[in-house]
């Protein structure tokens, strides 16, 4: 740029700044790719499914969506900070377990065991935070040890404690009804069934939009991502906010957790392995920096919605669901060069 | 706010150098035969310098010749272990940069200063965020961070296209600036700036030294590190020469040219050393020729017997 004299700094307009239409404006955004994918998705399966657009089938696909897209909240916000975590899938269930296994041990109330499930779901955010910032180790081994204690302490633990793989069903403890209808009950919407998760995944993404973009803690988040030293020298709170996010993921896979242990009644001390890459996956195809410093909440739910059509999409298409996984990597690959090329693109207008 | 106040100390400064309250001689910042040792080894001794308001103090020296360890004592890194380190008169040992933060002096660093995905704004405001709002509905009042951050940047002469734009984006001087600009808004008396042209090109370089003028003419004391006496003899008032951890001259500008301050820097004792090296190796007649005659104008120019100012 030139650097000539100072002009009046209140003129509305800067000449120098080429007329943005909103479109282009709107090409700018960091979700914009993954909404280009889930436009073009969303047509695909309305055109090749009958079923598809049909209510009762759109709800079971926001349900698929708000699974994922619950967990996607945090983890997204996680991304941005400049770290991920391997250890969400397992510890979603590790979160079940909690609940399930010492409300039945000991014939509590279930929602004791709701609420010491919160504070260990929490406690393993805090404990990958705190190692993570005392050690300085990357996020992927820190979290990659987690992941594999957590798989290991859900199956040892459920076995001794229980007796089985599954544990043990707590429907008849007091509480347990009162719970389900918290965590797994469904809200008719003129005469269609959608799941409470729908609602939570709503609710999660507008506070997480709003601490993002319009709190002191969502300037931190994004400066502890883009660069901590900065951030740093300039007074930003970097161990908290970092640990803070952990505690975040924690949260996610709390409620997650409550989920799938209220709409059954037991749990499967070995699921969950796996399910780490689809929340990782759809924060990236939502746009969210894998280095840091860039992305947003709304993008990790979009992220989370194409998974969901996907998921379902080829269900209701009556496809073979073995190709699923192909697809998903398809998906991952098209969305992210999307994304790359639209930013590109936005940026130079 | 700040403006008033300080130039009036700007002007009765530059007449007598006294604190107008009191009227008894003060600087605002002030080291008298400081020195620094990590274990045995001497890191820095015997530097004296001031600084005013309004003025600007600029610190030369080579590399490892101490300006690092000067100006990490007095931003809070380090602690000096000899002589004596005043602020307003007052002697003080600064423990933290926060420390040295909360008594107005502010360095800024070559690299450590913004994020650069960031929009200009969020990082003139990084760590001070301004909020509204009370409880959960507590937020950052955006409108007004925009808003200042366009009106501070443009007073330091900085004419922003776009505030939501990415720091990123900026070059190298005018990210510079904005944290320049910076440190002056969140009441930053002193501002110390590490070699801010060190990895920048002639014009960006002109741009960086044009805001240490502003900043002075907003009554701020610079401390400007640098190893080039062509952009520090312009804007300087008074000149540290630093060499192997020790002062080898501290000028008022009126005492010095800029061809003593280069001779000073460039060192003749060094060019002599060089032709000795030359001559011994023999066959490079034109070269040594060269050197030969630049030393010899070195050692002409050099300042013997200039006035060393002592506080």
């Amino acid at each position: 740029m030139t650097h000539t004299a100072t002009a009046p700094a209140s003129t509305a307009l800067d000449e120098r700044i080429g007329r943005r239409s909103p479109f282009q404006k709107l090409l700018g955004r960091p979700e914009v790719g993954a909404l280009v994918g889930a436009v073009v998705l969303f047509l695909f399966f309305s055109l090749v499914s009958a079923t598809f657009l049909q209510p009762n089938a759109f709800a079971t696909v926001l349900y698929g969506s708000s699974t994922i897209g619950i967990m996607a909240v945090g983890v997204s916000l996680l991304m941005i900070g400049g770290e991920f975590d391997l250890s969400t899938g397992v510890a979603v269930i590790s979160s079940a377990l909690t609940a399930s296994l010492t409300a039945w041990y000991f014939s509590l109330n279930a929602w004791v065991g709701v609420a010491l499930a919160l504070v260990v779901s929490l406690g393993i955010g805090f404990i990958n935070g705190w190692i993570l910032v005392k050690t300085k180790l990357p996020s992927f081994i820190v979290t990659l040890a987690t992941f594999l204690m957590l798989t290991g302490l859900n199956l040892a633990l459920t076995r001794l404690i229980g007796g089985s793989v599954s544990s043990p069903s707590i429907a008849r403890l007091d509480g347990f009804d009162s719970a389900r209808a918290v965590f797994a009950s469904s809200v008719s919407i003129g005469g269609v069934e959608v799941k409470i998760t729908v609602f939570f995944w709503v609710l999660l993404v507008a506070i997480a939009s709003w601490i993002l973009l319009r709190t002191r803690v969502g300037n931190w988040i994004f400066a502890v991502g883009g660069d901590a030293n900065a951030a740093r020298a300039v007074g930003v709170p970097v161990t908290k906010t970092k640990i803070g996010l952990f505690m975040a993921v924690g949260f996610c896979g709390w409620i997650l957790g409550m989920h799938n242990l209220f709409a059954f009644d037991a749990v499967q001390s070995g699921e969950g392995v796996g399910n780490e890459f689809l929340y990782i996956i759809a924060a990236v195809i939502g746009g969210c920096l894998l280095t840091g410093g860039y992305g947003s909440a709304v993008g990790g739910a979009i992220g989370a919605f194409i998974f969901g059509m996907a998921n379902k999409g080829i269900v209701y298409a009556q496809w073979n669901p073995d190709w699923f996984k192909f697809f998903l990597g398809l998906m991952l690959l098209l969305a992210t060069i999307v994304n790359l090329i639209v930013k590109r693109r936005a940026e130079l207008k | 706010m700040i403006m008033n106040a300080q130039q009036i100390d700007q002007q009765t400064l530059l007449k007598d150098e006294k604190d107008p309250l009191t009227h008894t001689p003060v600087h605002l910042l002030s080291l008298e035969n400081v020195g620094k040792h990590y274990g045995n080894i001497i890191a820095l001794r015997d530097v004296t310098m001031a600084v005013d308001n309004g003025r600007v103090t600029c610190v030369l020296g080579d590399n490892g010749a101490g300006k690092s360890t000067l100006i990490k004592i007095i931003a809070g890194l380090h602690q000096h272990d000899e002589g004596t380190f005043r602020i307003m008169g007052e002697e003080r040992k600064l423990s933290s940069p926060r420390e040295a933060l909360d008594s107005g002096i502010a360095a800024v660093y070559q690299d450590l200063a913004v994020v650069s995905l960031m929009p200009i704004w969020r990082n003139f405001f990084l760590g001070s965020e301004l909020t509204t709002g009370a409880g959960p509905f507590k937020r950052m009042d955006v409108a007004r961070m925009k808003e200042i951050t366009k009106k501070e940047l443009a007073d330091m002469g900085i004419d922003l296209r776009d505030v939501e734009q990415p720091i990123g984006q900026l070059s190298g001087g005018e990210r510079q600036c904005v944290a320049i600009a910076r440190a002056v808004y969140f009441g930053a008396k002193v501002l110390i700036l590490d070699e801010p042209t060190a990895a920048l090109g002639v014009k960006q370089s002109g741009v960086v030294l044009r805001y240490i003028l502003q900043a002075r003419d907003r009554g701020l004391g610079v401390i400007f590190i640098t190893h080039n006496p062509h952009h520090a003899f312009p804007v300087g008032d008074r000149f540290l020469l630093l060499k192997r951890g020790r002062s080898i001259g501290y000028y008022e500008k009126k005492d010095i040219t800029l061809e003593e301050l280069t001779a000073q820097m460039a060192g003749g004792a060094e060019l002599a050393e060089l032709a000795h090296e030359l001559e011994q190796l023999g066959g490079h007649a034109e070269a040594l020729n060269e050197v030969k005659t630049e030393a010899a104008a070195v050692a002409e120019v050099a300042p013997e017997d200039t006035t060393v100012v002592r506080d």
